[in-house]
C-alpha cells in the first residue's frame, strides 16, 4: 500500500483473514512479540500458581517463622531453596509473588472488562442517540476525564470502603470515561458513513445496527485503549494497595506485597519489596509494549 | 467573549455544586459519624444531646444546606482527630505541597523540555533512542515503585540523601519552606524526583512530537533558508512553535500533580495535603476529607477554567467565535 492512493491491485488469489493478516504484521516487530511471550507467560504461571509455586504462602501450616526475612537462595527447613528469599511471616517470596499477580491479574482484566462494557455503551450510545443525550453523556464524560484516575480511584475507594467488589467498582468508575471517549469518537464517524444510513433504511432493530455494524467497526482503537487501560487498572490497584485503601489484607496483591516489604527496606531487607515490584513493572511494561505495537498498526498515518 | 466567560463560569460554579452534593451524600450518609465523634458508653442524654448539636437529627437535605451555608462562610468543621479547624489544618500543610509539586513540575519541564526537542531534532540518534525508551519507562512504572528505588539507591545504598520528612525548615511571613535551607533542600530532592519523574516522560513526548513537526514547517525552512545558524533556529523558532501546547499541559498537569502528590508523599513522609488525607482516610475523619475534596474539586476547576480562558486569549479564531 503506498500513500492514500487507491492501487488497482488485483486482489491475491488466497483470501487473507483481517485476523491472519494482523498478526502477521504484528510479528515483525521483535519487541513486541518479545513483550507478548512475556505477557502469556506470566497469564500462565498466575492462572497455574497453585501448581508451579513450591508452597502454598496462604497455609499457615506451611510457614516456618525462623525461616522469616531470609536472603535469596536461603535453603529453608522445608528444604527447598527460596529462589527471591523470604518476607516477614517466613513466606516463599517468590510462591507469593506468582499469587500476588493472580490477584492482580484478576482485578486488572475485571475491572477493564467492566470499564469496557459500561464506557463502550456509554459512547456508542451517546454517538446513535445524538441530540441532547450526546451532548450530557459525553459533557459528564469529558468533566471526568479532567480529574486524574488516581485521585477518584482513591476518592472511590475511601469512601466505598475496602473489598475486592468495592476495588472493581472504584477502578472501572476512574477508567470508563476514556473508553467512552474513544467509543464515542470512532462511532459518531461510522454513524455517518454511508453503510449505517442504508442498514438503518432496512426494517433491521436498531440494536442490530449498532452491535453488529457499528461496534465490531469501532473495535480497532477500543481493543488499543482496552490494553493500556488493563495496565493501569494493575499499576493503580498496586498503588491503591500500596497506600493501603485498595485490597483488603486476605487478598494480598502485587502492591500489598511491596508493601508489606517497605518498613523492612531501610533497613536493608531490600528482597522483600524489590522482588514483587519488579515482576509488576515487567508485567506493565510488557503490556504497554504489546499496546503500542497495535496502536502503531492501527494507526492509519503510519500504514506503508 | 464576555458571554462566553460568563457562560463557562457559570458551569464551573454549577460542577462545583454538584461535586460539593457528591461529596457530602458520600462521606456523611455513609456510616455513622456519631459512633466517631463519641464513645460507645456514654448516657443516651449525651447521645441524644450530641446528635441534635451536629444537627444530624435533621432530614438530610436540611443538613446538606447546612453544611454549604457553613462554607460558603468559610467553615468546614473541625478535625475529629487534631481537635483544630479543618481549613486551618489543612492551609497549615498546603506549603509543603506546593513547594513539591513547583519543584517537581519544573524541574520536569526544564529537562522534559530539552531532552524531547533534542530528541525530536535527531530522532534516529542513539541518544534520542534512548530518551524515548526511559520516557516509555516513565510512563509505565507506578510512582510509588520509583520512590521505592529512590530511596533504596540513594538513601540506604548511598546514604546522600534522607529518606523521609522535611528537614529544617525556614519562614518567610509565617510561611514553613524547605527549600530555603541547605538541609531542607536535601529532604525536598528525593520526593521531587520522585514526583517529576512521569511528569518527565510526558514532556519529553510532546516536546518531540511537536519538534518533529515544527522540523517540516515552513516557518524552519524559511529560518534555514536565511541563515540562521541551528541553535537559532530551535531557541526562537521551534520553541516558540511547541511553547503553546507545552504551556497549556504544564497548567493542566500541575493539578494532577498535586493529585499525585498523595503517593510520593506517603512514601516519603512529606507532611503536606496528600499525607493527610491518606491519614484521615485510614482513621476516617470526615471532615478533613470532606474538605480536601471540595478543595481540590475548586482547584481543577478552577484550573479548566483558566485553561479556557487562555485558549480564548491564544487563539484568535476562538475569540471571534465569541464576539459573534
Amino acid at each position: 500500500m503506498s500513500q492514500a492512493l487507491p492501487t488497482k491491485e488485483p486482489l491475491p488469489a488466497k483470501e487473507v483473514s483481517p485476523t491472519a493478516r494482523f498478526w502477521a504484521e504484528f510479528r515483525e516487530s521483535k519487541v513486541a512479540v518479545g513483550a507478548l511471550v512475556v505477557v502469556v507467560l506470566m497469564l500462565g504461571v498466575a492462572i497455574f500458581a497453585p501448581l508451579v509455586a513450591p508452597q502454598n504462602p496462604y497455609d499457615l501450616a506451611n510457614l516456618v517463622l525462623m525461616d522469616a526475612r531470609r536472603p535469596p537462595g536461603f535453603i529453608g527447613s522445608a528444604g527447598y531453596t527460596h529462589i527471591l528469599g523470604t518476607d516477614a511471616q517466613g513466606r516463599d517470596l517468590f510462591s507469593a509473588i506468582l499469587y500476588g499477580l493472580r490477584i492482580s491479574l484478576q482485578m486488572g482484566l475485571i475491572a477493564g472488562s467492566l470499564a469496557f462494557t459500561v464506557g463502550v455503551t456509554l459512547g456508542v450510545g451517546a454517538a446513535y442517540l445524538g441530540g441532547r443525550w450526546e451532548a450530557f453523556i459525553m459533557r459528564v464524560v469529558d468533566l471526568q476525564l479532567a480529574f486524574p484516575a488516581i485521585l477518584l480511584a482513591l476518592v472511590l475507594s475511601a469512601l466505598l470502603g475496602q473489598g475486592k467488589t468495592q476495588l472493581i467498582a472504584a477502578l472501572a468508575a476512574a477508567q470508563y470515561a476514556y473508553f467512552a471517549r474513544t467509543a464515542h469518537g470512532a462511532a459518531s464517524a461510522e454513524r455517518s458513513k454511508d453503510y449505517v444510513e442504508a442498514v438503518l433504511s432496512t426494517p433491521l432493530p436498531a440494536w442490530r445496527v449498532v452491535l453488529k455494524h457499528i461496534f465490531p467497526n469501532c473495535l480497532p482503537p477500543l481493543i488499543v485503549v482496552a490494553t493500556v487501560q488493563v495496565a493501569s487498572a494493575i499499576a493503580l490497584e498496586a498503588t491503591l494497595s500500596f497506600l493501603g485503601v485498595g485490597l483488603p489484607v486476605t487478598e494480598p496483591s502485587l502492591g500489598m506485597l511491596i508493601s508489606n516489604g517497605f518498613q523492612y527496606m531501610l533497613s536493608g531487607r531490600y528482597w522483600i519489596s524489590i522482588y514483587p515490584g519488579i515482576a509488576l513493572i515487567v508485567l506493565i511494561v510488557a503490556i504497554n509494549l504489546v499496546g503500542d505495537r497495535i496502536r502503531d498498526q492501527v494507526n492509519p498515518r503510519l500504514k506503508r | 467573549m464576555l458571554g462566553h466567560i460568563l457562560g463557562r463560569l457559570g458551569q464551573a460554579l454549577l460542577v462545583m455544586l454538584v461535586m460539593s452534593a457528591l461529596v457530602f451524600v458520600g462521606v456523611y450518609a455513609i456510616g455513622n459519624p456519631i459512633d466517631v465523634l463519641i464513645g460507645p458508653d456514654v448516657s443516651q442524654d449525651i447521645r441524644l444531646d450530641t446528635i441534635a448539636r451536629y444537627g444530624l437529627d435533621q432530614p438530610l437535605y436540611v443538613q446538606y444546606f447546612t453544611f454549604l451555608g457553613r462554607i460558603l462562610q468559610g467553615d468546614f468543621g473541625r478535625s475529629f482527630v487534631f481537635g483544630m479547624p479543618v481549613l486551618d489544618l489543612i492551609l497549615s500543610r498546603l506549603p509543603a505541597t506546593l513547594e513539591l509539586t513547583l519543584a517537581a513540575v519544573c524541574g520536569a519541564a526544564l529537562i522534559g523540555i530539552p531532552a524531547g526537542i533534542y530528541a525530536g531534532y535527531r530522532p534516529d540518534g542513539l541518544a534520542a533512542k534512548a530518551i524515548m525508551t526511559i520516557s516509555i519507562l516513565g510512563f509505565s512504572v507506578p510512582t510509588f515503585w520509583i520512590g521505592l528505588v529512590l530511596i533504596i539507591a540513594f538513601a540506604v545504598e548511598l546514604q546522600w540523601l534522607p529518606a523521609g520528612g522535611r528537614g529544617e525548615t525556614f519562614a518567610v511571613f509565617g510561611v514553613e519552606w524547605s527549600f530555603l535551607t541547605a538541609n531542607g533542600l536535601s529532604h525536598l530532592l528525593l520526593p521531587a524526583a520522585n514526583l517529576a519523574f512521569f511528569k518527565l516522560a510526558l514532556m519529553t513526548r510532546l516536546a518531540r512530537a511537536g519538534t518533529r513537526e515544527a522540523m517540516l514547517s515552513d516557518t524552519v525552512k524559511f529560518a534555514r533558508a536565511a541563515g540562521l545558524s541551528e541553535w537559532t533556529v530551535l531557541r526562537r523558532h521551534v520553541l516558540r512553535l511547541i511553547a503553546i501546547p507545552l504551556v497549556t499541559v504544564f497548567g493542566l498537569e500541575f493539578a494532577s500533580t498535586l493529585a499525585f502528590a498523595v503517593v510520593t508523599e506517603t512514601i516519603f513522609s512529606w507532611p503536606g495535603i496528600g499525607k493527610l488525607i491518606i491519614d484521615s482516610i485510614t482513621s476516617l475523619d470526615r471532615p478533613v476529607m470532606v474538605a480536601y475534596l471540595m478543595l481540590v474539586s475548586f482547584v481543577f476547576i478552577m484550573i479548566n477554567f483558566l485553561v479556557d480562558l487562555a485558549y480564548v486569549g491564544l487563539d484568535p479564531r476562538l475569540r471571534r467565535a465569541g464576539s459573534r
